[in-house]
Order: structure tokens, then sequence, then C-alpha cells
């Protein structure tokens, strides 16, 4: 088990107990715990709707050319934007804390 | 195949027994399980390509969850889906969205698309899995004042842009095609983008570069388009580069080309019980709250939901059970197994039986 930290869009922080040993993502994590956060490509990289901004200064995955594309076509990007659903979470991340991105599909 | 959805965007008006909302996998299976039951299916979509997200987000990936197939691309099902409709012949309207839905006094559910095409059915099946892909438009406040006045989110029609000053966002194919083919069409033209490399097709970020350094068009990096100013229509598009401040060109014309995202559009409007963005359904026959409309696939959602193929593939063919006795009122459906009748075709579209 890692401690996550998520900071919700309203600045609110969610501190979650997060299993290393069921290949899960970020995203995946968000979503269980009923976090806006939509996923709407399932963890492909092919939509930006799992957009994070990434706080702590984790040792993070390779971002690949689709993420890096999707993150090219998305809004209020940052230096340390990434899309959850490419964060799988080890053990290494533990401490981890992110802040979700605007949504930017909203209306 | 493409020649087969020709027939039917000819026609302004579509008369059919199940009109399907959204052509992906689960609204094209549901024309066999209709077909099956001598039911003839219509389907209306806005991409201009059957298949939703597998042929417009991810036709080159694999699938390894559907029955029989180890693994099948994504496009590929489509096509076989496509091929394992085709007796029962299918009406397509592709491109249009549908927009407004009503109830005729006979009984019928009459939708009309964006363009004007009416549809008439007495069964609708809502397919639309994450809702239409719209053009994602970027977070600027009045942008939505502008749309048709200036900001266009697709180039409908090159010739607009013949002799304007044109400013384009974006580094994606989209943009850099559009920037390439309309640089010697227009008076000028400025490209804006977020970022210093173009992550589109290596031909084309060289081009654009050459038409850059040869003085065509102007190549603005490290930018984005924060603000759009005008009166009865655009007139400036405010920029902000990320380190030498903010600036203001002179535009009639301003296209933001990001790609494309789903929303649920005009279905969230048509009186369904929604959850959470998703049409709530009876999974007796996976009718919504409103008799003779019918929600599968992603679109829909009931306690145990999944959002699978396989699962909307299932959910499509119990639909059709309870389409039946609408399309047919008065009619016993005996159930038959394919290995003991075959397939039998339909012979033209759109004439109700």
């Amino acid at each position: 088990m890692i401690a996550v930290t998520v900071i919700d869009r309203e600045g609110k922080k969610h501190e979650f107990e997060a299993p290393t040993d069921m290949g899960l993502n970020l995203m995946e994590l968000c979503r269980i715990n009923e976090l806006p956060i939509k996923g709407t490509c399932g963890g492909m990289a092919l939509c930006a709707s799992c957009h994070v901004y990434v706080q702590s200064d984790h040792t993070l995955p390779e971002q690949s050319d689709s993420e890096l594309d999707m993150l090219d076509q998305a809004f209020f990007v940052e230096p340390n934007s990434r899309l959850s659903c490419q964060i799988r979470l080890t053990d290494a991340l533990n401490g981890l804390t992110v802040q979700l991105a605007p949504d930017d599909a909203e209306e | 195949m493409i020649s087969s959805f020709q027939h039917s965007m000819d026609q302004k008006f579509i008369e059919t027994d199940i009109l399907i909302i959204g052509a992906g996998p689960v609204g094209l299976f549901a024309v066999f399980e209709a077909g099956l039951l001598k039911m003839r299916c219509h389907l209306i979509d806005i991409l201009s390509q059957p298949g939703g997200q597998l042929t417009e987000i991810y036709p080159k990936k694999p699938i390894y969850d559907i029955p029989g197939y180890p693994s099948i691309l994504a496009g590929d099902l489509i096509d076989q889906l496509m091929k394992q409709i085709e007796p029962f012949k299918p009406g397509f309207t592709l491109g249009e969205r549908a927009e407004s839905v009503e109830k005729q006094a006979d009984g019928r559910w009459k939708v009309i698309t964006n363009k004007g095409r009416v549809h008439v059915a007495p069964v609708m099946f809502i397919a639309g899995g994450l809702g239409s892909f719209e053009p994602r438009k970027p977070p600027i406040d009045n942008i939505v004042s502008y749309e048709g006045k200036g900001v266009d989110y697709f180039v409908r029609n090159p010739e607009t842009y013949r002799g304007k000053r044109i400013v384009i966002a974006g580094g994606g194919d989209s943009a850099l095609d559009w920037t390439i083919y309309l640089a010697n069409e227009v008076k000028s033209l400025t490209l804006i983008h977020r970022r210093t490399e173009f992550r589109g097709a290596l031909d084309s970020v060289e081009k654009v570069r050459h038409l850059a350094a040869s003085g065509k068009i102007n190549l603005i990096t490290n930018s984005q388009v924060v603000g759009l100013e005008g009166t009865d229509k655009l007139d400036n598009v405010l920029v902000r580069h990320d380190s030498e401040g903010p600036s203001k060109l002179e535009a009639d014309y301003f296209l933001p080309l990001f790609g494309l995202t789903p929303k649920l559009g005009p279905i969230a409007d048509w009186g369904l019980a929604l959850e959470r963005g998703a049409v709530e359904v009876n999974t007796l026959d996976y009718s919504t709250t409103v008799p003779g409309i019918f929600a599968v696939g992603d679109v829909n959602t009931y306690p145990g939901k999944l959002k699978l193929i396989l699962c909307g593939f299932h959910e499509a063919t119990l639909a059709c059970q309870g389409a039946y006795n609408l399309v047919n009122p008065g009619k016993k459906l005996s159930f038959k197994y394919t290995t003991v009748t075959g397939i039998e075709g339909l012979s033209t579209q759109d004439s109700p039986s």
C-alpha cells in the first residue's frame, strides 16, 4: 500500500491508501474513489480527461508519444502536467501528490 | 461500403422501423439483431464514418475481449460488423447530429438533425456511446459569442477564407494541414502553437516551417490565444507569449483546431432519466423511462453496468425483443436460432414493413 494525495478542483485534499499489486493507475484510483475525473478513453492516453498536475517530485514513468500528443491538444497544460492514466501506482510512488486539472470539456 | 450510404444521404425525409442514434459497434450490431426480426434500421451519427470511437479514437488498437476473436483491431471489428449487417440494408445519416426529438400524433418519433433531415420511426435506440464528438473549444471566456462571427472550429468551406486575415491555433495535423492548404489563399495567416515542437506528421511540420521561413505565414510558438475582441464580429485575437507577454493580432477569422472531444449533447435534453450523464434503463429490455426509446451501450446505466462492447451487444439484442412489440403491435414473436433459419436479408431500406 502507498499513500497518494489528490487535490480536487475545489482545492480539497483527498488522502488515499492505494494497493500496488493490482496494476492500478492513478486515473483508476481517482475513479474508484469517485473523484470527478472522466477517463473517457479508459486509459489508452487517447483523451485528456484525466489530466493532472504532479506536485510532488517523484520520478514518474516516461511520457509515451500518445500522452505527449494528447497533452499537446489539451488546455491548461503546465510543465508538471500528466495524464493520470499513464501513471501506474508502484511502491516508488509512495507520497505522490497531484492536483486535478480543470475539465476542458465542461460547457 | 461507402456507396451504400449515399442513397439515404440524398433523402430529406426518412422512415424506418428503428432509428438508431449512434453508429458505433453497439448501434451497428443492433441492426443485425433487428434484421433477424425483420425490422429495418436507420442510423444517425455526427461522425462521417461508422464505428464511433473505435474508428475515431483507436482504430489501430487491438481489442481482446470480443468472443471468438483472440485479438481484433478496433477498425477491423467495425469492418466486420458492417459486413455482418449488410444483408439488412441499413440506412445511414452520417456527419449530422440528431438534434431534436418529438412524438408525432401517430405515436412515432420524429428526429431532426442539425442539417434539417427528418427521420420518423416507431422506435428509437440511443446508442450514443460517450456522446457526439464535438470540437474542443479553447478556454477563452467569450469564444462562444464569436461562433459564426469569425470563430470556426472546422474548415467547412475553404473559400470563406480567401483574401482574409486568418489566425489558426493548434499543433496537431489538422492545424498544420489547414495552415498549408490556406497559406496561398488568404491575405495573411498566423499559426499559434503552445509549444515550439509540433507533433503532427513530419512532412507537414517541415512544410509549415518552410512557409514560416519564407514569410508566407506568421508562426508564433510558445503562445496561446487568451482573448477575442470585436463588436459585431471578430476584429482582434489576443495572444500571450510564455515569456514575452501579451500581443494583439488583427483577424477576420480565428480557427481553433484542437481535435474532437465527446459530449452527451442534445441527448441530455430529450426528457430521459439520467444518472451522472448516462441514460437509466430497465434491464428487462433496456428501455428508458420514455416508452419507445431504448438505450444501449456506453450511453446507458443500470446496476452492474460495465462499459464493454460485449455487454452492449447483449443489450442491443434484448432491446430488439422489446422493440418488436412496438414495431409490430399485436404480433407474437417466436425466437429462432440463426443456425436454423440462416440469414434472410431485407430488400430495400427505409420502407417500413
